[in-house]
């Protein structure tokens, strides 16, 4: 299967071409429509959901005997009221929709209340009064390690003997890092429609990265087939994985909901019970020891990441096997031992989320190798440098796979000549000299980062391509659109095919209904899946036209040639020209099918879970950053002053929509590792529940000077879809060059000779409070 | 009984049957179908459901400010012309300048954003300020996107602005016929909301319901009604008060109506208090701003409140008015009485807050300490007035905000600066005694040794800032 890029003509909009989204002109003008905004059906229904305000007790009892009498009041949903299984359990089974017996966290959905208005529902699910003894609680990271509360056994991935090779390294230095979670702040929050058909069918509209699992959930709440229920999404108001598993149950209690009333039923969860009630991304404890030579080589590491998933399974597991898979992130390591805990916890759910465990593993290496500079009194990007993969022997990840392609080097070089490193660096070492309060950082960061879903069987896709009688197109695929520009890039795919313009192709909603058995819109493959089985959908149809082109005018394949919106028939000295809707027409008069599917699975894949060894990824993404910022050492604050990125795209479908990635994805990764901080009281109640009291970058967080660029001149060398690669994950952890310069510019207070003790996020009260204890360690020494 | 009436995209509008207290967002995106303005927080704080509300100025233009639709009452629109997202196109659907530049830059992705960001843009657009970054920061303050990383924001901005001539037909003959003479009452099955225009007609409804909620901008009381929705029976809203709305500038002092919103004091402020010129844009947004009043802020007393150190710095007098007793004055220390609560009686009024303007040897500074720049409320935050004499500082007033229940002064701290130089010594007195005076508590803003921590910076941050360091010393410096 190849796809080999045409030269352009005048035809303007094919793959390659820097064009915006789709949806653009309708997002400015507010007629884009997410779910909320459809024209509500009359007898629409509201739900509004009954939280548990407790981390961990018996639930004994729900008195909704008030809540029911209220005015425009019309059910309650409970456990016990559903009819199929309740479980919503996306990897695993056994996780309860609402809660039964126990309740596991705040937050922990125990019943729903319908009723004629959004505001009686909201007001009634106030009333209902639940009876629960309360439990111990387990509540942080540290307590189910040490009360070994975990979600699944342990999990492994180790190359050679790391403790022997550790005995016997010359150095070795040990540390444990904390790293925050992050909400995902979709600014649309969950939200789904479900409405009920004839014979059990079920619509459902969710705001979702995953129709099918929507599918899979309600039909399993239901407990009907799959063929009776159909998801539905047009566009999300954001993802970034918060809307992989977790839209499933928004989606289940509106079906669950409809079903029980025979009628429509809204469910949108106000941004305080989103943020209580969904996952997040996953807080890590990482406890490492490395050892390295005198040159600063790095010989063997052993870790151990801790991982709060929360009360259930949900994704945990499957992040822990990305992190594992991540902590050696660019860097060789001869012998290695990653031990992954899933720990269990009494607190919300944690799931998927843009980078799905990667971020928070590849923090270990940088925070040690900025340990080892300290340690060789070498400059850490030197030491970064050294560890690169590559070379012979050296290009081989601890699981298994061959680091091919290997643009580390390549990438790391381009940043540091985009940033003027050398320049600034010394720059920056003479203003820290003269500056005592204010101080500067400056780093430089690598990513590797795998493309695929771990779990080979999600690496399939479907698309469903119609060419109507007048020459418009019609496209359906598996992926959904939530704003990173999948549905323009896989238009793009097929306009290519055809070499006809962008908007002769309408962009449908995607359906279970039209594609089944898809995949999520998830771990960078959106466009890498779908515009294959997308480009397969349309060169079926292709095929057909050429086929019946050359049976009728009696000329040899090779001589119907697409191009301009026209098919030029009889090679290039003849005039025999048919605008492509012409043909088209031709084509259903002459009784031609002009519906196609089309079909993509990744080809060599494999992955032992058990032994967590093999080739999971499709091929390696790479990039790099370098960036500088302020501090202030009387506060804390922090100011990134500037970035320049370089991302690996291959050869880029879209390179308007991926700088749009890049950008929008680094400035996320700038908020998981600066300011967005995740707060629980003791009673484990989740205290930072809306945008005032989470704060998420603004538009002055981002640097005043932000270079993001896509690599040159790099085509994948495996056979992607033209050639381009997945760019939704990798540049989010661009921003650990922040995360470093803060280090940098803490660290520069002791001229770099002790190391930064600062765990993520860096706040203003961590930042100061590493400073304080930097100065006590110099008075010490 | 009164009917709200309002200009909605150029076209007038009854809003019969309308509950006065349902949020304007709730007013768009039900019964008037406009659904292109969103809802992403429902608390003032991600921008999503940012509207433009057109007012006539007293020279016959039209002012134009974005606001939350979401902490904004029906009844607080009365009178007003709003701009929503759909009322930007032309009729033939080419879009306006604001937004084919956010098509032209990339500035969208998810999209769900995007008609708040528009609708702030267009302000800022057509308010003919110059496109500088920090300006357009100030005016994105208020609105949170996830998607972009906002380059491609900022760029359509800074390309459209200033716009020259908005291609929105002027809508002021139209705005104008909707002015009302006197005071309006609009009602609905429990529910009534009166609007006042005189300090008179103020105080006697004050009188005869003392229970009444008062509003000023809505800032705090919006989210009662958005977020929580809360039912409230009865609403006096103060900001078409005349008395109340307009600033005295004095000799000696400024007398800033209780219901003037901070952005229409702003430059006054920033003109006689330089120092404030960083730290008021840093207050809320501009949205925010927009509806937020002193007023609102001295009511609810909140701990919180980035001006209320300010005022107990600059030793300002609460002005507070009743029909039986008039008008009697007391010190802004005085008038918080605890967390959430003050002085102010339940006939009364909060009138103006008086501020005595600074001396030529007056020192001023302010401080503000939060996770994110903007918009974020404080860790916590601080104002210092002193008067430098012979290389002594005198009358010196420290006060500090989120370090006590209270916005709070650090007496003993300023006992340990009175009459002595700005040296090490003086200094270092000055932050033990502050350790000893205060017992922040921690929270998800910050931990309580981080506060005590931070404050005794902040007063090594004042000591050096009198010695006129050559060097930065603040991040806004570089």
């Amino acid at each position: 299967m190849t796809a080999v890029l045409k030269p352009r003509g005048s035809f303007r909009t094919g793959v390659g071409a820097a064009l915006t989204h789709d949806s653009a002109g309708k997002h400015v003008s507010g007629t884009a429509t997410y779910i909320d905004d459809m024209p509500e059906a009359s007898g629409t229904l509201h739900a509004a959901l009954v939280l548990s305000p407790l981390a961990h007790g018996t639930l004994r009892g729900i008195d909704a005997e008030t809540a029911l009498a209220q005015p425009g009041v019309v059910a309650i949903l409970r456990a016990g009221d559903i009819p199929g299984v309740n479980d919503a359990g996306p990897i695993e089974p056994n996780e309860p929709l609402f809660a039964e017996a126990a309740v596991e966290y705040v937050g922990h959905p125990v019943a729903a209340i319908i009723a004629e208005t959004l505001d009686a529902a909201r007001s009634a699910a106030k009333l209902v009064k639940l009876d629960i003894a309360p439990l111990d609680p387990i509540l942080s990271v540290e307590d189910a390690v040490a009360r070994n509360s975990l979600l699944c056994p342990p999990m492994i991935v180790s190359r050679g003997d790391a403790a022997a090779a550790l005995a016997r390294a010359p150095h070795r230095i040990s540390h444990r890092l904390r790293v925050g979670g992050q909400e995902h702040f979709y600014l649309e929050g969950q939200v789904a429609l479900a409405v009920p058909g004839e014979d059990g069918d079920m619509a459902v509209y969710s705001s979702t990265q995953n129709p099918s699992e929507a599918q899979h959930i309600v039909a399993r709440l239901l407990g009907v087939e799959l063929n009776r229920v159909t998801c539905i999404v047009r566009r999300l108001g954001g993802g970034f994985g918060g809307k992989e598993s977790n839209s499933s149950a928004v989606a289940g209690i509106a079906a669950l909901a409809a079903w029980r009333t025979r009628r429509p039923v809204k469910l949108r969860l106000p941004r305080v019970t989103d943020m209580v009630m969904t996952g997040k991304r996953h807080g890590y404890l990482i406890d490492y020891t490395i050892g390295f030579d005198d040159d600063g080589r790095i010989l063997a590491l052993e870790a151990t990441l801790a991982s709060n998933g929360g009360n259930t399974l949900d994704h945990t597991a499957a992040v822990m096997g990305r992190a594992l898979c991540h902590i050696d992130n660019a860097y060789w390591i001869p012998d290695v031992r990653a031990v992954g805990l899933c720990c269990k916890t009494n607190t919300v759910s944690n799931t998927a989320f843009r980078g799905y465990g990667s971020p928070q593993a590849s923090l270990a290496l940088e925070d040690a190798i900025d340990r080892m500079a300290c340690v060789l009194g070498k400059p850490a990007d030197a030491l970064r440098e050294l560890n690169f993969y590559g070379g012979e022997g050296r290009d081989v990840t601890p699981y298994g796979q061959k680091v091919a392609d290997n643009l580390i080097a390549r990438c790391v070089a381009q940043a540091k000549a985009n940033s003027e490193w050398q320049r600034r660096r010394s720059e920056i070492d003479a203003f820290n000299a003269s500056s005592k309060v204010l101080k500067r950082g400056l780093a430089v960061f690598p990513v590797k980062f795998g493309i695929s879903f771990n779990a080979a069987h999600l690496n399939q896709a479907g698309a469903f391509v119609n060419i109507y009688s007048d020459g418009s197109i019609r496209l359906n695929h598996g992926g959904t659109e939530m704003g990173q520009g999948l549905f323009t890039k896989v238009a793009q795919v097929v306009a290519e095919v055809f070499q006809v313009d962008l908007d002769r192709i309408s962009l449908a909603a995607t359906s279970t209904g039209e594609v089944p058995n898809t995949s999520p819109t998830a771990a960078s493959t959106g466009s890498d899946l779908n515009g294959w089985a997308a480009y397969e959908a349309a060169s079926t149809l292709k095929r057909r036209m050429i086929e019946f082109t050359t049976e009728k005018f009696g000329v040899p394949p090779e001589q119907v040639d697409f191009r301009d919106n026209h098919v030029h028939i009889g090679g290039p000295a003849s005039n025999h020209i048919l605008e492509f809707g012409e043909l088209a027409k031709l084509c259903w008069l002459g009784r031609v099918s002009l519906s196609a599917t089309g079909f993509y699975r990744t080809p060599d894949l494999h992955w032992n879970r058990e032994t967590m060894k093999g080739s999971p990824f499709f091929y390696f993404s790479f990039g790099a950053s370098v960036a500088e910022v302020a501090v202030d050492t009387l506060t804390g604050e922090m100011r990134a002053l500037r970035a320049d990125l370089v991302q690996d795209c291959g050869r880029s479908l879209n390179p308007a929509i991926d700088v749009g990635q890049i950008e929008g994805a680094f400035v996320q990764g700038l908020g998981w590792l600066t300011n967005e901080e995740l707060w629980w009281d003791k009673e484990g109640r989740l205290r930072t529940v809306g945008p005032s009291t989470y704060k998420i970058p603004g538009s002055r967080d981002v640097p005043p000077i932000f270079n993001a660029r896509i690599l040159e001149d790099a085509p994948a060398r495996v056979a992607t879809i033209f050639r381009s690669k997945g760019v939704g994950e990798p540049p989010l952890l661009l921003a650990i060059a922040v995360w470093s310069a803060i280090r940098d510019a803490i660290g520069s207070l002791a001229s770099h000779q002790l190391p930064v003790d600062l765990d993520a996020p860096a706040t203003p009260e961590r930042i100061l409070m590493a400073i304080g204890d930097l100065q006590e360690r110099m008075a010490k020494a | 009984m009164s009917v709200p009436r309002i200009l909605l995209n150029g076209v007038p509008r009854e809003l019969s049957g309308v509950p006065p207290m349902m949020t304007l967002l709730d007013w768009l995106r039900g019964p008037a179908g406009l659904t292109g303005t969103k809802e992403g927080c429902a608390e003032g704080d991600c921008g999503a459901c940012t509207v433009v509300a057109e007012r006539l100025k007293p020279d016959g233009k039209i002012e134009r400010s974005a606001i939350n639709a979401c902490l904004t009452m029906i009844g607080q629109v009365d009178g007003l012309g709003i701009r929503t997202v759909e009322g930007l196109a032309a009729a033939d659907g080419v879009l306006h300048p604001v937004q084919a530049a956010f098509v032209a830059s990339g500035g969208t992705q998810c999209g769900f954003c995007t008609p708040g960001f528009v609708m702030a843009a267009y302000a800022f657009a057509v308010g003919g300020e110059p496109p500088e970054p920090a300006r357009i920061h100030d005016a994105l303050a208020g609105n949170l996107c996830r998607c972009t990383g906002y380059r491609s924001i900022v760029e359509a901005i800074a390309r459209v602005s200033p716009l020259p001539r908005d291609p929105m037909p002027e809508a002021a003959t139209r705005i104008a016929p909707l002015a009302r003479a006197s005071a309006a009452e609009f009602a609905a099955p429990g529910q009534r909301f009166d609007v006042p225009r005189s300090l008179a007609e103020a105080l006697a409804l004050r009188a005869q319901f003392p229970s009444a909620l008062l509003l000023a901008g809505g800032t705090d009381l919006g989210l009662l009604v958005s977020r929580e929705r809360a039912m409230i029976p009865h609403v006096i809203y103060l900001g078409r008060v005349a008395e109340l709305t307009t600033i005295e500038d004095g000799a000696d002092v400024l007398t800033v109506g209780a219901a003037v919103t901070y952005t229409a004091a702003l430059d006054v402020l920033v003109r006689y208090y330089p120092a404030l010129e960083r730290y008021l844009v840093r207050l809320g947004s501009r949205q925010i701003r927009n509806m937020g009043t002193i007023g609102g802020n001295l009511g609810t007393a909140s701990p919180i409140g980035d001006f209320l150190p300010v005022l107990l710095a600059l030793d300002a007098r609460i002005k507070l008015v009743s029909a039986e007793r008039g008008v009697r004055e007391v010190k802004v220390g005085e008038f918080f009485t605890g967390y959430r609560r003050n002085a102010l009686a339940a006939d009364e009024l909060i009138a103006a807050a008086v501020l005595p303007k600074l001396g030529p040897d007056s020192v001023f500074f302010v401080d503000k300490v939060s996770k994110r720049y903007d918009q974020d409320i404080s860790a916590l935050c601080a104002a210092y007035h002193l008067r430098m004499r012979d290389g002594a500082m005198h009358e010196v007033r420290l006060a500090f905000g989120g370090m006590a229940a209270t916005p709070k002064r650090a007496l003993r701290a300023e006992q340990a600066l009175e009459g002595r130089a700005a040296n090490d010594d003086s200094f270092a007195d000055a932050v033990a005694a502050t350790a000893e005076e205060f017992a922040p508590i921690g929270d998800w803003r910050a931990s309580a040794a981080y506060r005590t921590a931070a404050s005794a910076n902040l007063l090594r941050r004042l000591q050096l800032r009198l010695t006129s360091p050559t060097v930065p010393i603040e991040l806004d410096q570089l």
